[in-house]
C-alpha cells in the first residue's frame, strides 16, 4: 500500500485522472439533497386539525438499546418502553393511574382477600393467530417464579401459594396472606405465549429478539444499533391503533437526537430544562413544527437523613431543616421552573397523593426557634450553631448527577442562613451504594425514589427493612407508620387503602425522615404533523393513549427517493 | 526469521495470561457487579433475587476462582455470553437447537469500527504526507506555519463540538448530510446502488472527524523525519548528480524519511478495533468504544474481557508485524534480529 502510494505522489500528474472518480461521487452524494430541501418541512403549515385517520410512521429517538423484549429479564427501560407496545397484562393504569383490566375483563377478590380470580376477555388472540388463553398466564407466572429464570423481579410472583386455570378464560391465584400490593404486580407482567416458550429456555431464547405479543403492535423489523420498527398487530386484544409504524431509533447522544429533531428525521424525544425553556423558545422555525408537552415525572428528589445518627434522632432538626430549605428556589433555580413540590411520595393528582397536605414553607424564623428549642445555639459566635460543644455541621452525599449538585449548593446555602454548617460530597453511583449507603455511613443524601403507582411502600418506610442491603436505609422507625403498612398490604378495597395511605403520609409529612425536594416534569416535544394528544397530560402521562394518535395522511414524512 | 517469528508467537501466550489476568483483578476493583447496576436501588428487585443471580454468574466465587473458569473457557476459544444483554455470545455468532442465529456482540460492533478506522486512516495518510513534506520544504516559512496551526488546531479542538457544529451545519441547516445512523429510515427499499450511496454519506462525517484529529501526528512526523533526512550526505550527493528537485524530494528523501512510519502504523493496529466512545454516541453508530464503555457501565465481565483480550492480542500482534516489516524494509535491523 506504501509504494503505490509512494508512486501516486511521484507522478502528481496522474492523479488529476484519478480525482475525477470522486468527484463525479462526491456530487451524486451531496447532490440529492437539493432534491430534499424542495419539499422540506420548512413550508408545511402544521397548524391546520385534521380528522382521525389510520397509516403513518412515527419516528421517536431512545438513548439506549433494548437488550431484549421480555421484559422480566431484560430490566432496563428500553426494554419495557418498547414491549410495552408488543405485550399485555392481565391489569393496565388508565389515564388516571387507576386500575383497569386489559387482557382481564373484570377481577373477583373472595371474601378472605386471599384469592384473586381474572376473568379475561374473550377471544383473545396472540399475533400469529394462536389462541390467549389462561393457560398462557399460568405458564408466565411459572416463569417468572421458576429459579432458573434470571430475573430480579420474581419474590412479588413468589408469594401466590396457588395458581389455577378453572378454564381458559379464567386465572385464579391464592395468596397465603391478603396482599394488596398484588393487584399492581398483575399490571406489570407481560403475559407471554406458552405455545412458542414452553420447550424454550427463557434466558436465551431467540424469542426475545423476535417477539410475538398481542398489543396494538408487533415487531416488524430490528436492526442491531440502528432501530426497531413496530407495525400494527390485525390482531390486537385491544382494538386497532391509528398510527401504522412505530419505529424507534437509538440514539445514544441527547444533543444529536435534538438535531435529527430539528432536521425533521424524527418526531419525538425527550427534552432536559434547558432544551425545553431555552433553546426551543428561541427557535421560532423550529416552534412552527414541534410542540411542547410537559407531564408529571416518575420521581421526585429528597434529601434523606441518617436518622440513627446526632443531630438527626430529633424530630425538630429535621423538621427545622425543612423549613429552612426552600423548595420553590430549588424547583426554580434547578429544574427551571419545570416541576413541583410534593408533600408525599405519590404523584399529586391521584387518590393516593392527600389532597390535605401541602409541603414545608420556607420560613427560616421557624426553622430558627426549632433548633433553639432543641438546644442548639451559637455559644462561641462563630456563625454556626453548636450543642454540647459540637457545632451542628453534617456533610450531604450524592451522586454524580447536575440536577441533585446544584440541589445540595443550593440548600448548602438556606442551611448556612439558619447557622448550619454543610460540606457537599460528590460520589460515583456504584461507590456511594457499596461504600456509605449500604454500611450507613452518611450523615445526608440527596437521592431520588419513583412516585410508585402502587402505594405500598412497607420496603422503603417499615422498621423491619432495614438490613444491609434493604431499602429504610434512612433508619426510619415508628410504630404508628409500621402499622399503617401493614395495614395497607391487607387492605384491597381501594377507598379504604386510600385513607390508610393518606394518613401514612401525613405522619410521614410531619416526621419529617426525608426532605421532600422537588418533582421533576417529563418534558417531551412532538412534531405537530402528530395529532390526538391529550394536552395537558392527565396524570399517566401524555403517552397513556398513544393508540389514539394519529398523522393525517396531509402532513406524512415524504418517502425516500432513489439517487 | 521464521524462527524469530515462532518465537515470538510462543512468547505472546505467557503475556496474554499476563495481561488477562491483570485485567481480570484491575475489573473487579470496581465496586459493584452485574446484579447492582441492572434493576439498582429497586425496591421491587428483592436481595435473594440478586443472590441467585450472582451464583447463576458465579459472581459469588473468589476473584481467583472466576479468573480459572473464565480461562479454561478461553482455552477453548469460549468467550462467553453477555450478562446485561440477554446472553448474547459475546465474540461469535451462536446457534440455539431450533436454527435461530444470535449474532456475537463483538462480531457485530467491529466490522464498522474497523471501516470507520480504516478509512480515517487512509485519510490521515493521504492529507498528512502531503502536508508534512511542504512542511519541511518551506521549513520556517508561512506554509510551513499554516499548516502546522491548522493540524493543532484539529488536534486540539474537542472532537464532539465539531461534530455537534458540522452535523447542525450540513445537516440540519443546508441538508447535504445526514446527521446520524449508518442508514437512512426507509432505505432498505431502495436499490442497491442507492444503499450504498446512502451509506457513504452517513459516513462522511465520522471518518472526517476521526481523520481530522488524527492529522498532527504523522504530519509532524513526517516534517521532521523529512528535516533530517534532507540534511544528509546523500541527499546533497543526489542534488550534485542533478537529480529534479522532484526525485530528490520523493525518490529519495521521503523513502528514507517514512522507515519509522512503520513502527507507527504497527502501533495502530490494535487502535483499528476501539472505537471513540465519543463519537460513536453522537452519531449514533454501533461500535466497539460504545459496547465497550457500555459493558464497563454495566459490569458485563465478559464482554468487558473479551474486548480487552482481543485487544492485547492485536497490540501484540501489531508488535510483530512492525518489527518484522522493520526488518524487511532495513537491512540493518534484519541482520540484528538474524543474530
Amino acid at each position: 500500500m506504501l509504494n503505490m502510494f509512494l508512486k501516486s505522489i511521484q507522478m502528481p500528474s496522474n492523479m488529476h485522472r484519478i480525482k475525477c472518480l470522486p468527484f463525479l461521487l462526491l456530487s451524486l452524494i451531496f447532490l440529492n439533497s437539493c432534491d430534499n430541501a424542495n419539499h422540506s418541512s420548512a413550508q408545511t403549515d402544521y397548524s391546520k386539525q385534521y380528522p382521525a385517520t389510520e397509516g403513518g410512521t412515527l419516528i421517536n429517538a431512545m438513548t439506549g438499546e433494548p437488550s431484549g423484549l421480555i421484559a422480566m429479564t431484560a430490566g432496563e427501560s428500553a426494554a419495557s418502553a418498547i414491549a410495552g407496545n408488543i405485550f399485555n397484562s392481565l391489569l393496565k393504569y388508565d389515564k388516571n393511574l387507576d386500575l383497569a383490566g386489559e387482557l382481564a375483563e373484570s377481577w373477583d377478590i373472595s371474601d378472605d382477600k386471599k384469592t384473586i380470580t381474572f376473568h379475561l376477555k374473550p377471544n383473545l388472540k396472540w399475533a400469529d393467530n394462536q389462541p390467549l388463553t389462561s393457560e398462557d398466564v399460568l405458564f408466565t407466572w411459572k416463569l417468572v417464579t421458576d429459579d432458573n429464570t434470571r430475573t430480579p423481579y420474581g419474590a412479588d410472583y413468589k408469594l401466590v401459594i396457588r395458581a389455577e386455570t378453572p378454564d381458559a378464560n379464567t386465572f385464579k391465584i391464592t395468596y397465603a396472606a391478603p396482599y394488596a400490593p398484588a393487584l399492581e404486580t398483575w399490571a406489570s407482567l407481560h403475559i407471554l405465549p406458552k405455545h412458542l416458550l414452553k420447550d424454550q429456555d427463557i434466558n436465551t431464547t431467540a424469542f426475545a429478539r423476535n417477539p410475538v405479543g398481542s398489543h396494538y403492535y408487533k415487531l416488524e423489523k430490528w436492526k442491531n444499533g440502528q432501530y426497531l420498527s413496530l407495525v400494527r398487530n390485525p390482531n390486537s386484544t385491544q382494538g386497532q391503533a391509528y398510527i401504522e409504524k412505530l419505529t424507534s431509533r437509538i440514539i445514544p447522544d441527547k444533543a444529536a437526537q435534538f438535531l435529527e429533531l430539528s432536521a425533521d428525521n424524527i418526531d419525538i424525544m425527550g427534552l432536559d430544562s434547558i432544551q425545553y425553556s431555552r433553546v426551543l423558545p428561541a427557535r421560532p422555525e423550529l416552534n412552527k413544527n414541534i410542540a411542547l408537552y410537559k407531564e408529571l415525572g416518575n420521581s421526585y428528589v429528597y434529601l434523606g437523613f441518617n436518622l440513627k445518627r446526632q443531630p438527626f434522632n430529633d424530630v425538630r432538626v429535621r423538621q427545622a431543616i425543612n423549613y429552612a430549605i426552600n423548595k420553590q428556589e430549588i424547583i426554580e433555580g434547578v429544574l427551571l421552573g419545570l416541576g413541583e413540590p410534593v408533600a408525599s411520595p405519590y404523584k399529586p393528582g391521584t387518590r393516593w397523593s392527600n389532597p390535605a397536605l401541602s409541603p414545608y414553607p420556607y420560613n427560616p424564623d421557624k426553622a430558627k426557634a426549632l433548633l433553639k428549642e432543641a438546644g442548639f445555639s451559637d455559644t462561641n459566635g462563630d456563625g454556626i450553631l453548636d450543642k454540647d460543644g459540637k457545632p451542628l455541621s453534617f456533610e450531604i452525599l450524592t451522586n454524580q448527577n447536575k440536577e441533585r449538585e446544584m440541589t445540595a449548593v443550593l440548600m448548602q446555602r438556606r442551611l448556612k442562613d439558619i447557622g448550619i454548617d454543610v460540606k457537599i460530597r460528590i460520589l460515583e453511583w456504584a461507590s456511594f451504594l457499596g461504600r456509605f449507603i449500604e454500611p450507613r455511613e452518611f450523615d445526608a443524601v440527596v437521592l431520588g425514589w419513583s412516585l410508585g403507582l402502587d402505594p405500598d411502600q412497607y420496603n422503603i418506610w417499615h422498621s423491619s427493612q432495614q438490613g444491609p442491603k434493604q431499602f429504610n436505609f434512612v433508619g426510619y422507625n415508628n410504630p404508628k407508620v409500621d402499622a399503617l403498612l401493614e395495614a395497607g398490604r391487607l387492605e384491597l378495597d381501594p377507598d379504604k387503602r386510600m385513607k390508610i395511605y393518606h394518613e401514612f403520609s401525613k405522619i410521614l409529612l410531619e416526621d419529617s425522615p426525608i426532605v421532600y425536594l422537588s418533582a421533576g416534569y417529563g418534558l417531551n416535544a412532538i412534531h405537530k404533523r402528530v395529532q390526538g394528544i391529550s394536552n395537558p397530560a392527565p396524570p399517566a402521562g401524555i403517552g397513556h393513549n398513544t393508540h389514539e394518535w394519529y398523522i393525517p395522511s396531509q402532513y406524512a414524512r415524504n418517502e425516500l427517493s432513489e439517487y | 526469521m521464521l524462527k524469530y517469528i515462532i518465537k515470538r508467537f510462543l512468547w505472546m501466550i505467557p503475556m496474554l495470561i499476563g495481561i488477562s489476568l491483570i485485567s481480570f483483578f484491575i475489573m473487579q476493583l470496581a465496586p459493584g457487579d452485574i446484579t447492582t447496576t441492572e434493576a439498582n436501588f429497586n425496591p421491587k428487585a428483592s436481595e435473594e433475587s440478586r443472590q441467585k443471580l450472582r451464583a447463576m454468574y458465579n459472581l459469588d466465587k473468589p476473584i481467583i476462582v472466576q479468573y480459572g473458569l473464565w480461562l479454561k473457557r478461553m482455552a477453548t476459544l469460549d468467550f462467553g455470553n453477555s450478562f446485561a444483554s440477554h446472553q448474547r455470545p459475546v465474540f461469535w455468532q451462536s446457534k440455539d437447537k431450533d436454527g435461530n442465529v444470535t449474532l456475537g456482540m463483538i462480531q457485530e460492533a467491529l466490522p464498522i469500527t474497523l471501516l470507520i478506522n480504516v478509512l480515517s486512516l487512509a485519510l490521515i495518510i493521504m492529507i498528512a504526507l502531503p502536508l508534512g513534506v511542504i512542511s519541511a520544504l518551506k521549513q520556517n516559512q508561512f506554509a510551513d506555519r499554516a499548516i502546522t496551526v491548522f493540524v493543532f488546531i484539529g488536534f486540539a479542538i474537542p472532537g464532539f463540538w465539531l461534530s455537534l457544529m458540522l452535523m447542525y451545519w450540513t445537516g440540519v441547516q443546508h441538508q447535504w448530510l445526514p446527521i446520524s445512523g449508518l442508514q437512512s429510515m426507509g432505505s432498505e427499499h431502495l436499490s442497491w446502488f442507492s444503499q450504498t450511496i446512502d451509506f457513504i454519506r452517513h459516513l462522511i462525517l465520522p471518518v472526517f472527524i476521526s481523520a481530522i484529529t488524527g492529522l498532527a501526528g504523522i504530519s509532524l512526523f513526517t516534517r521532521n523525519g523529512m528535516l533530517e533526512v534532507l540534511h544528509q550526505d546523500y541527499i546533497t550527493t543526489a542534488r550534485s548528480k542533478g537529480l529534479s528537485e522532484n526525485r530528490v524530494v520523493y525518490g529519495h528523501a521521503l523513502r528514507n524519511a517514512l522507515l519509522p512510519l512503520i513502527t507507527l502504523l504497527g502501533l495502530s493496529i490494535p487502535g483499528l478495533i476501539g472505537g471513540s466512545v465519543i463519537a460513536e454516541s453522537i452519531f449514533a453508530i454501533n461500535g466497539m468504544g460504545k459496547l465497550f464503555y457500555d459493558a464497563v457501565l454495566m459490569r458485563d465481565f465478559p464482554v468487558i474481557m473479551g474486548i480487552l483480550t482481543i485487544g492485547a492480542f492485536l497490540t501484540l500482534i501489531g508488535n510483530l508485524l512492525a518489527d518484522v516489516a522493520y526488518a524487511w524494509a532495513d537491512p540493518r535491523v534484519r541482520r540484528g534480529v538474524m543474530q
